[in-house]
């Protein structure tokens, strides 16, 4: 039986003897006997390496996946280059907790500094935090932002944010006691400035995607005028691998950049541990959430790295803190880092380039179908796309048969494509072929 | 050391009442024990206040604490160059206010001149 | 002995590069895009070949102190040991898109269900979600089912959560969140919850309490059935922060004692490495009575197939991407199933006596200001003459970084006039512990003959206290080229 503790069992009653008792029993004298526990916990066996192993194997081998994968909707399949993991897997990393002990903790808190900085030059923007839960939380966080800043409890969102996002704000936000206002899409497939403009009075601000969840570019520079014109904040939702290529939140006048840093590097993971970033102008830096590392001197005047703004967070501030979070995701957010550092500004440049090109290949040759059609023609795209068909469902499953993951299916039977740059033409061309037959077979049967 | 051309709070704030204005800020007193103040969360010109109630939080690099305010009325003037010298807190409480406050209502019976004030001061140490 | 580090935008040279991607086999695309959304200059990020790339962050790494480099007693923290198997096999799943189909995922989906049945067996719940990221996210969740219950009940008056003031942080501000007002009340002079303070603030306003057991103090609380009992007959709910479980594992459950919701901390109790600072997994557990307030979706059997269910009308929604941090489950999972329910509970029993063998050494070296039987940690003070010569928790917080120890948790509970928490976990052996206590006496020691170099420490660290009031007052949070 597999244990992780040292002492043998002569030790442990030594230890007992030395502090007086005789059993561990005696260790538990305070807890009421009617309380205790008077049987054994009801759990499968203990297991050694090997068996352990083996069943998990086991869980693998009950997955079906493996094959082509052409579903984003908010994780993305990307290459890590492999230094990302190994790095991170050094267990000075991995085994530390935040670094409250600055000296002994230089390497943590200076991978942060960095990965502060990459999320600053990724959005353009002058301050960011050491991560939140994901991109989910972050956009949940955001409203309180805006609500402490702007002291409103109305916030706009965007009808196109992913839905998974617009949840989480609507949990947070009951309870915040904020009220969502929803602005709707426009049949171009991005947000109704229009509608901004007419709800704007009263709000502390906007919060909306881009690329949004159907994959279109919004006009990004257009909706922030609106939102600036009637002294709101714009929260803009980015996917970071975009930035490369797109326009950075800060270009076009956005107070706040979050997103989920999840296609920096990270696995898929069936939905975690991803990470949530958050960035923000300097005069908005104080309204941060969570932990943040800042550059400071030692007395010798070596320069050091130190967790700061301390004073806003839960440990002081307590029920008077504008966020609870305390644990983030620190090594996730320093794995996005090491991404980007990889990378560098070619390599994001190259990627995004990379996506675009597949993405809209994959997007042509879909079209080619008889019977498929792009939902938002008029709309830029970077690597997702709607397309309208006969028969989503059929197509997935035909496509299932060979392991292969289609896009996904949304409710009112569209379907969110997603190519990158894992994608191939072979690929591209194989699935067409198969979609060909199914929408034949389809029109065959009626 | 505590000048007696103001009032005092038992939170260890002062309070100058000009005509309808009354100046606030912390004591001496309050900047020592929170030591090094790092950041001053100002109210905003515009902003009611409430006696006795949270206008303001200074801060220190591990603590946080409300200033209150001695007045209820409505914020006409911050001292803005707190934003950048929070440190002007510890180097002279009494002259470096934080708000003017235009007041509707100040209960003069709850607060302390300069003489009972320190009094107070020693009878909480 | 001190050294600065370069930054790694301090590294880049012009033109040089790591990586490399797949051979581009599409026709370039970009003027499908309109001038107006790209991008009009490349990102200002550093650029190094592999080798150097990789010699900054390892050797980044070597100025981090982990549980693997030692002793790591941060208390409420349990830095247990992260068993490498579960490294090895979380990874596994790596490639899993969260929304496939069902059916193709099923693997994932058995692992978090067979999850769910075990939680609920350690702690005595009828139910768990492993949505929450982290233990002040666990808080919010469970926070916001007794929200739900109150309101579903159409009792909106209970907007009052009672915490001690011994609690975490995270509880009074995840109460905050959560849209609670926080009655804070007093602890007892024995470090447990005063019952007249508690009879006292229990109302028809009383939404819950929230309670840590052991508590921050590393006490059991005695009169945990009391408790219980008057905050259940004032119509409140008993919220169980789950940050001490790993005294108690096979001894005694959360739902036993009368807890309502709870939430665990997998990253502590179950062994999942901290990440330096994240991510973490708050699973939240819960009693019958708050099941239909759940997160969705719910991993529920169909047929002979694990399903995701969205269709639960009174959840409170979500409250994170998808279903949790997957990865961290997944080593959480691999722990408790190496150890099996006795391994369990030899954890709590070894992470218990570990605790009380050091407790005990240190006494007439330190003061224990409540001494009895601890749990999994204890909380010592510097003696009073420690304190004449001005020595005060952080100091010997910085004297044992030098002996090569990470320091307790320092200044919490808030309670306690300069608390150390030291909490050593059961995967310390006893020499670890022993040499442990002998440098704290060491310090304990060179107070008398030499507080200087106390003050002066640590000297062995590649940088020495920073400058925390400046980095507050000008905050540099970002490097920028001169």
């Amino acid at each position: 039986m597999k244990s992780y503790v040292p002492n043998t069992e002569k030790e442990r009653l030594e230890m007992l003897a030395e502090i007086g008792m005789s059993s561990m029993d005696d260790l538990f004298t305070d807890i009421p006997a009617d309380l205790k526990l008077d049987r054994k916990l009801d759990l499968p066996d203990p297991m050694s390496e090997s068996e352990l192993r083996d069943l998990i194997r086991g869980f693998v081998y009950l997955n079906e996946e493996g094959g082509p994968l052409f579903r984003g909707a908010g994780a993305y399949r990307h290459y890590t280059p492999s230094v990302v993991p190994q790095l991170a897997m050094r267990s000075e990393f991995y085994t530390a907790y935040t670094p409250y002990q600055a000296e002994m903790s230089q390497g943590m808190l200076q991978s942060l500094f960095e990965y502060q900085t990459v999320i600053c030059r990724l959005t353009g923007l002058d301050a960011a935090n050491a991560s939140v839960y994901d991109g989910a939380t972050a956009a949940a966080e955001s409203m309180l932002m805006l609500r402490d800043n702007k002291r409103k409890k109305k916030i706009l969102y965007a009808e196109s944010l992913n839905p998974d996002v617009i949840t989480v704000m609507h949990t947070y936000a009951h309870c915040a006691g904020l009220e969502l206002f929803k602005i709707p899409m426009t049949d171009k497939g991005t947000a109704d400035i229009a509608a901004i403009e007419a709800n704007m009075e009263g709000a502390a601000g906007y919060i909306g995607a881009t690329p949004n969840y159907f994959g279109n570019i919004e006009p990004m520079d257009k909706i922030a005028e609106a939102v600036h014109a009637k002294g709101g904040l714009l929260v803009a939702y980015v996917n970071p691998i975009t930035l490369g290529v797109l326009k950075r939140p800060a270009d076009y006048g956005a107070d706040i950049a979050i997103g989920d840093g999840q296609p920096l590097g990270l696995p898929l993971a069936f939905g975690g541990p991803y990470v949530g970033f958050m960035a923000a102008t300097k005069k908005l830096m104080r309204n941060l959430p969570g932990r943040i590392a800042g550059e400071t001197r030692d007395a010798e005047g070596n320069r050091v790295f130190v967790l700061t703004l301390q004073a806003r967070e839960q440990h002081i501030r307590r029920e008077m803190a504008a966020s609870n979070i305390c644990s983030n995701q620190m090594l996730c957010a320093i794995m996005a880092s090491m991404y980007c550092c990889v990378m560098g500004p070619k390599g994001m440049r190259e990627v995004g380039e990379q996506n675009v090109a597949k993405a809209h290949l994959l997007a042509k040759k879909l079209c080619e179908i008889e019977g498929v059609k792009l939902r938002f023609p008029e709309t830029p795209f970077f690597n997702e796309f709607v397309i309208d068909v006969p028969c989503a469902d059929d197509i997935n499953k035909a496509l299932m048969n060979y392991s292969i993951t289609g896009g996904l299916v949304l409710p009112d039977g569209g379907m969110l494509w997603c190519a990158t740059e894992m994608n191939s033409v072979d690929e591209f061309d194989f699935v067409c072929d198969i979609i060909q037959d199914t929408v034949d077979s389809m029109g065959g049967e009626e | 050391m505590v000048p007696n051309d103001r009032k005092y709070t038992r939170d260890h704030e002062w309070v100058m009442v000009e005509g309808s204005i009354a100046k606030m800020g912390i004591t001496a007193h309050a900047a020592e024990a929170l030591g090094d103040i790092v950041y001053v969360e100002l109210p905003a010109v515009g902003d009611e206040t409430t006696a006795g109630e949270s206008y303001c939080v200074v801060e220190s690099v591990k603590a946080s604490s409300s200033v209150f305010s001695a007045v209820t009325g409505t914020v006409v003037e911050v001292n803005e160059e707190l934003d950048g010298a929070p440190e002007m807190l510890n180097e002279d409480a009494f002259g470096n206010f934080i708000a003017a406050v235009e007041f509707t209502e100040i209960n003069e019976a709850e607060l302390m001149d300069a003489e009972e004030y320190e009094k107070f001061c020693e009878e909480e140490a | 002995m001190r050294s600065e580090y370069k930054l790694i935008f301090e590294r880049s040279h012009e033109g040089r590069r790591a990586y490399d991607l797949p051979k581009c086999d599409a026709p370039d695309a970009m003027n499908e895009i309109p001038e107006c959304f790209r991008a009009e200059s490349e990102l200002a990020l550093p650029e190094l070949g592999e080798v150097d790339l990789v010699r900054h962050f390892t050797n980044l790494s070597r100025r981090n102190f982990g549980v693997d480099n030692g002793f790591y007693p941060l208390g409420s923290c349990t830095m247990k040991y992260n068993p490498k198997i579960n490294e090895e096999l979380a990874p596994m799943f790596d490639d899993v898109h969260p929304l496939l189909e069902p059916e193709m995922a099923q693997g994932c989906l058995a692992l978090m269900a067979d999850m769910e049945h075990m939680l609920c067996e350690i702690c005595g719940m009828d139910a768990f979600t492993l949505q929450p990221a982290a233990g002040a996210h666990g808080e919010l969740t469970g926070l916001m089912h007794i929200r739900a219950y109150h309101e579903h009940r159409g009792d909106f008056e209970r907007k009052v959560m009672i915490v001690p003031d011994a609690a975490h942080g995270t509880n009074p501000a995840s109460a905050a969140m959560a849209g609670f007002k926080v009655k804070e009340i007093k602890s007892a002079p024995d470090g447990g919850v005063d019952l007249d303070a508690l009879r006292a603030a229990v109302g028809p306003d009383t939404a819950g309490l929230m309670l840590t057991n052991p508590s921050t103090l590393g006490l059991f609380e005695r009169n945990i059935k009391e408790i219980a009992k008057i905050v259940h007959e004032a119509g409140g709910l008993l919220y169980y922060d789950g940050a001490n479980l790993n005294a108690i594992m096979g001894i005694v459950r959360p739902g036993d004692m009368g807890f309502d919701v709870m939430h665990i901390n997998l990253h502590k109790t179950f062994s999942t490495p901290h990440g330096g600072g994240g991510p973490g997994s708050g699973p939240v557990g819960v009693k019958s009575h708050l099941i239909p307030f759940m997160p969705v979706p719910r991993i529920e059997q169909k047929d002979d197939m694990l399903v995701l269910n969205y269709d639960k009308p009174d959840s409170i929604g979500k409250i994170k991407s998808f279903y949790g941090n997957f990865g961290v489950i997944a080593k959480a999972y691999c722990y408790i199933r190496s150890l099996g329910g006795e391994g369990l509970k030899e954890a709590s029993e070894n992470a218990v006596l570990n605790a009380n063998y050091v407790m005990n050494k240190l006494r007439g070296i330190y003061d224990i200001p409540h001494d009895r039987t601890c749990m999994h940690e204890c909380v010592v003070t510097p003696t009073e003459e420690m304190m004449k010569n001005e020595i005060h928790t952080s100091d010997i917080a910085k004297a044992l970084i030098d002996r090569g120890y990470h320091p307790p948790t320092i200044y919490f509970p808030l309670i306690v006039h300069e608390a150390m928490m030291i909490e050593p976990t059961e995967t310390e052996s006893r020499e670890t512990l022993d040499e442990f206590v002998e440098a704290m006496r060491g310090i304990a020691e060179q107070v008398k003959t030499d507080a200087a170099a106390i003050h002066a420490a640590p000297v062995t660290t590649p940088v020495g206290r920073p400058d925390e009031v400046t980095a507050a007052r000008k905050p540099i949070v970002k490097y920028e080229e001169e």
